[in-house]
């Protein structure tokens, strides 16, 4: 489930992730969205939908309540850092 | 080093926890005990100690239960309405199995009541308190020097335990002058406190906590305060007992009105009665044993209490059967100390010559 | 590529109870990295209260005791004046901190306790089923507000943070949102000054967060959020409101 784009790569953790949505409000993208999967504890979880737009922002981990989300981005591009 | 000093009861309780230790002490004033806060607010900043006078009791327990967790020797004090507030804190201690000691130099309730002697209390230090199944250590004081001497011990027992230790006295004992020795008793051998909150360098995190919610957990760890209890009644129980080989008739009573019946035991010895005393100085944990061997052969006791009845049922429950306990109570408030005559009068009435 | 977001390494890898959508995680993983930031996860001393807030043992790997409901900041207290080389913190939710622990937090700030105090004010008692809290809206149904909180009735919502800076006591308090990204950023700052108040000896220090909880809302989590841009901020208006200068005259540091 893990998908490379271009400039980052994100992964969501189905089973830590509780479907809240926080995720797909704020990626500016829009490459993420609620899936219809469910996962063990019976949440629809976030899903990828687009990842070749994925900037590695992470703003998506940072919002994430749950820790659900791993985000990689190319060490060359500046984006939105965390610090 | 040795000092004897004349001191208020008060002095004695404030000068013990220093003496054994103490440095951190959190109160809230409430007569007849401020004496006790008033002079480790003197002497704990001196020794590198803090004292805080809280905004209420109910922080002052929380407080103490803070140091206790840090791994300090910490000490409370209140009274009757101040020590009803600090049962929730109680409840907690007990539960997370935290020492601490709590001195209750107690006055009358219920309500506001009064500021004369009582021990009213005891139901409350002894059967719990505050919510949950748990039990407070409880040392009962007759006299200047053992308000020194147990609350001394009572640090020593609290820190045994992991549980919280309370002196039950009452504002007769913490407000009457009396020589005290202050010669601190041999410190118990004590387990290490591994247990303390410091930050976890190098090794994992501590957790202390009364919350269990995992299947059977709540349970397993309330038969584990349990016999905790078990063992203090089999390691520490703590009692005098006066002139009970030969007695007819065993006069049960505890602090300010041992100390008076042992006038009347006097008395009534000069005036040829076989009365003898058991003064429990270990109200938790009560000293069952020995009035049930007393009991084997004496089956008359009287139990005196400044209450209408409150030890009386755990001497009912320990004597053996077929023993007599006759009660005389005082509920407590101004003018209602028993005096040792009247107590006198009490024997004489229950009490008949012998067959033989 | 090089992974750029990264679990605070004193939060444990426990998944958390908060309901979908709840801010606390966020809020949790907010002091996990001011820990991290400082350095300081082996001399911190957590202390949990009561409420959602409770099971702060399972998450932040530092040492931690529970407090009883309202009581942290007096345990705080106690385990400070012990232990005054440790970094002492707290998370307590508005029911434990504004209703029953209202005497606490006040004279802990007002004797400025060198401690830091997150303060989530989520409108609600959570851990309860959703009753009125002393920061309800006016006009939030609660289930024991059922007709919407009613001035006449139950009085406004209680403003912490504008009650604490008044303290003469208090050395630093603010107000933070986590609802979206630029207010988590600002969050983020607020919680790691706070904690470097206390480092520097600065006294006491105070970050109200407002928490989003949508179980007891009876709204869904994007709904919740917009709740609390559209109705919190308005009445918890987020800032900085009292921040004293380390050397100043009135600092402690």
């Amino acid at each position: 489930m893990t998908k490379v784009a271009k400039k980052g790569k994100i992964a969501i953790l189905k089973e830590i992730c509780k479907g809240c949505g926080l995720c797909v409000d704020v990626c500016s993208q829009g490459i993420l969205g609620l899936g219809d999967e469910m996962n063990s504890k019976g949440y629809y979880f976030s899903r990828i939908n687009s990842e070749k737009n994925c900037t590695g922002c992470a703003v998506c981990a940072e919002m994430c309540p749950d820790l659900a989300i791993e985000v990689w981005r190319k060490s060359n591009i500046s984006g939105n850092s965390r610090k | 080093m040795l000092k004897k000093v004349f001191i208020k009861g008060n002095e004695a309780i404030a000068r013990a926890a220093v003496d054994a230790g103490c440095r951190y002490y959190f109160g809230y004033p409430i007569t007849p005990q401020s004496d006790i806060p008033e002079y480790l607010s003197k002497v704990l900043p001196k020794l590198g100690g803090e004292f805080i006078q809280a905004e209420s009791e109910i922080a002052s327990i929380n407080m103490l239960m803070g140091a206790s967790a840090a791994g300090a020797r910490s000490m409370t004090s209140s009274s009757g309405p101040g020590i009803s507030l600090k049962q929730e804190g109680l409840s907690y201690m007990a539960g997370s199995e935290l020492p601490g000691v709590v001195v209750n130099v107690a006055r009358c309730g219920p309500g506001l009541g009064g500021i004369a002697p009582s021990q009213a209390e005891y139901f409350q230090a002894t059967k719990g308190g505050g919510h949950g199944d748990y039990r407070l250590i409880v040392l009962a004081p007759e006299s200047g020097q053992e308000m020194y001497d147990l609350t001394f011990k009572a640090f020593d027992l609290a820190d045994k335990y992991r549980n919280p230790a309370m002196i039950l006295a009452d504002g007769m004992l913490g407000q009457m002058k009396e020589p005290v020795l202050l010669q601190p008793p041999r410190k118990m051998d004590l387990p290490d406190k591994d247990w303390v909150l410091s930050g976890a360098k190098g090794r994992p995190q501590n957790i202390i906590k009364s919350l269990y919610l995992g299947d059977k957990e709540l349970e397993r760890h309330t038969w584990q305060l349990w016999e905790k209890y078990q063992r203090m009644k089999k390691e520490d129980v703590m009692f005098e007992a006066r002139e009970i080989k030969d007695a007819r008739l065993i006069i049960a009573a505890f602090g300010s009105c041992a100390r008076i019946a042992k006038s009347t035991l006097r008395q009534a010895r000069a005036e040829g009665l076989k009365v003898g005393l058991i003064r429990p100085i270990t109200l938790f944990p009560f000293p069952e044993e020995i009035f049930r061997q007393a009991s084997i052969d004496t089956k008359m006791f009287l139990t005196i209490e400044m209450n209408t009845g409150q030890m009386v049922e755990d001497v009912r429950l320990s004597v053996s059967p077929g023993t007599v306990v006759y009660f005389y109570g005082r509920p407590p408030g101004a003018g209602s100390l028993p005096s040792p005559d009247e107590i006198l009068r009490e024997i004489k009435k229950v009490y008949e010559p012998s067959s033989e | 590529m090089k992974k750029v977001f990264e679990r605070p390494k004193s939060l444990k890898d426990t998944p958390s109870h908060f309901c979908p959508g709840c801010h606390s995680g966020l809020i949790h993983r907010l002091v996990a990295e001011a820990i991290d930031y400082f350095k300081i996860q082996e001399r911190t001393i957590g202390v949990a209260s009561v409420g959602c807030s409770v099971f702060l043992y399972n998450y932040l790997d530092v040492d931690v005791i529970e407090a009883p409901h309202g009581r942290a900041p007096a345990v705080c207290t106690g385990i400070k004046r012990v232990r005054k080389q440790n970094i002492v913190f707290t998370i307590q939710g508005d029911g434990d901190l504004a209703a029953i622990g209202t005497s606490e937090i006040i004279h802990t700030a007002n004797r400025g306790e060198n401690i830091t105090v997150i303060f989530i004010n989520n409108a609600v008692y959570g851990m309860t089923g959703g009753q009125m809290a002393p920061t309800t809206l006016l006009g939030q149904r609660t289930t024991t507000s059922p007709y919407g909180r009613d001035v006449q009735q139950e009085g406004y919502p209680v403003r912490m943070v504008e009650l604490l800076s008044g303290l003469e006591g208090s050395a630093f308090i603010a107000r933070a949102a986590v609802n979206k990204p630029a207010n988590l950023m600002k969050a983020k700052k607020l919680i790691r000054r706070a904690f470097e108040m206390q480092i520097n000896n600065m006294g006491f220090s105070m970050v109200e967060v407002l928490s989003a909880c949508p179980t007891n809302w009876g709204l869904k989590p994007l709904e919740a959020n917009r709740r609390v841009e559209e109705e919190m901020i308005p009445c918890f208006p987020l800032g900085v409101f009292k921040e004293k200068i380390q050397g100043s005259e009135d600092s402690r540091g």
